[in-house]
């Protein structure tokens, strides 16, 4: 049994949501870097450099690196055996809460999704998975609107084949064009239910961007991935949808078992400030 | 450029040329717009002189002490298209912003030779060393929608759409 205190949740998650709105992942901007040489077009480059210039300047002087400091979104891995003293879930909202004062991050949310009116930093979306073990992960995901707004889900029957699912993928692409500052990393959530396949596709924005296999099993994930990179980055819509072979920095696809009557498909799309920080406990 | 001389420049500019601008904007988005266009249609007193006006679609982040404004990159256009027909024809002359507009918005800006830039998105962080100072003029309970009224100094734009309608995104 570990102990926790609510007020290390609060402190640890503070320091993450200025963490991942100041510091771009180091995975996300070694991305733009490679983009950065590969890219030819002069305008594609002038916008990549840009691009990473602006993460540079924005750690170096506590800046936040684009003004939609996000929707803040926690996802908690809670290890069974900690034993947390305290409210647990105020203390997710007291460090958005601190977290934003603090690093003078914009205040997007609004209590009422109807009536509008006057914003604050909370409350924030949370998402807890229960593991095995006595250590508890937080992951703070900010994540920007412009962006989320072109999330898509269809629900597919079982005996699509990839071809469609495929389409619907590069269509949601397509959808986004210019709008969503793009290069964009693109979530992909295959199965479970139309909820938890939304909840894969933003989950899968967390993976780290390496080109690589990583962990996976198998590789047939990997080369739907790849794949998919490939068709998307002849789609010229390129940074700042200005044209270029960077429309897309990488594709994320996480699975899970499914009903044998559907087949569900979400798209989460991350604009090229991929931001998000993590820290066990 | 500045605001006179992008006034008279303004019918030379083409879609993709790249320009430096100094002068006047006012930041508004969303809500701003809402409140703007409903006004107009009351025939109310504008918080801001919209004749010429430069309007950057924008919500900064918030000021750190020392700081003149907070990251201040552009939002996304087409979330005001369908109010900017309305602002142009009461006299709105440029927009800055991000992303594609709609038909209707292209042919506004073509009716009332109008432009619209682009700037670049994403990069809040530096577009706020180009702003020299910044102030709520109105709107001010909407807190980062509120309409400021910036400074800049050499911020870097992009024409997207050009007076006679020639589309950045549709000549890719």
């Amino acid at each position: 049994m570990k102990i926790i205190k609510a007020d290390k949740i609060r402190d640890v998650i503070s320091d993450l949501c200025i963490q991942a709105n100041l510091n771009l992942r180091k995975d996300a901007l070694d991305a733009l870097k490679r983009a950065y040489s590969n890219e030819k077009g002069l305008r594609a480059k002038r916008i990549l450099k840009a691009i990473i210039d602006n993460a540079v300047y924005a750690k170096s002087k506590k800046i936040a690196i684009c003004q939609d400091t996000g929707f803040p979104c926690v996802f908690i891995e809670l290890g069974q055996n900690v034993r947390i003293i305290g409210d647990f879930k105020a203390s997710i909202n007291k460090g958005v809460e601190l977290g934003y004062k603090k690093g003078f991050l914009r205040n997007s949310i609004i209590k009422d999704p109807l009536l509008r009116g006057k914003s604050g930093s909370l409350p924030a979306v949370t998402h807890v998975d229960i593991v095995p073990g006595n250590r508890l992960k937080i992951t703070v995901l900010p994540k920007g609107f412009g962006c989320e707004n072109k999330s898509q889900l269809k629900m597919f029957n079982p005996t699509a084949g990839w071809d469609e699912i495929k389409k619907f993928i590069i269509d949601s692409i397509k959808i986004a064009g210019p709008n969503a500052c793009p290069p964009y990393v693109i979530g992909v959530g295959i199965g479970g239910t139309a909820d938890y396949a939304c909840l894969l596709a933003k989950k899968a924005l967390l993976r780290k961007i390496t080109g690589k296999l990583a962990n996976r099993l198998t590789g047939k994930l990997f080369k739907l991935e790849q794949g998919l990179l490939n068709d998307i980055n002849r789609l010229n819509i390129g940074p700042m949808g200005l044209g270029g072979k960077t429309t897309c920095l990488a594709v994320n696809i996480e699975t899970y078992p499914t009903h044998i009557a559907g087949l569900p498909v979400a798209v989460n799309i991350s604009c090229h400030a991929l931001r998000s920080a993590v820290k066990k406990i | 450029m500045q605001n006179s001389k992008l006034q008279c420049k303004i019918q030379n500019l083409k879609a993709g040329d790249d320009i430096l601008f100094n002068g006047v904007i006012y930041t508004a988005r969303d809500q701003a717009h809402k409140r703007l266009v409903e006004a107009i249609k009351k025939r109310e007193k504008l918080p801001i002189p919209i004749k010429g006006a430069v309007i950057y679609y924008c919500g900064p982040t918030k000021t750190a002490p020392g700081k003149t404004i907070g990251s201040c990159g552009p939002t996304t256009s087409s979330r005001m298209d369908v109010f900017t027909p309305i602002l142009l024809e009461a006299g709105l002359g440029v927009m800055i912003g991000k992303g594609s507009r709609s038909k209707e918005v292209v042919e506004a800006i073509k009716k009332y030779r109008a432009v619209y830039f682009l700037t670049y998105a994403g990069c809040g962080a530096l577009l706020s060393k180009c702003v020299k100072s910044a102030k709520p003029v109105a709107y001010e309970d909407l807190g980062p929608e509120a309409i400021y009224k910036l400074e800049v100094e050499d911020f870097p734009l992009i024409v997207g759409i050009d007076t006679k309608g020639n589309d950045i995104y549709r000549s890719l």
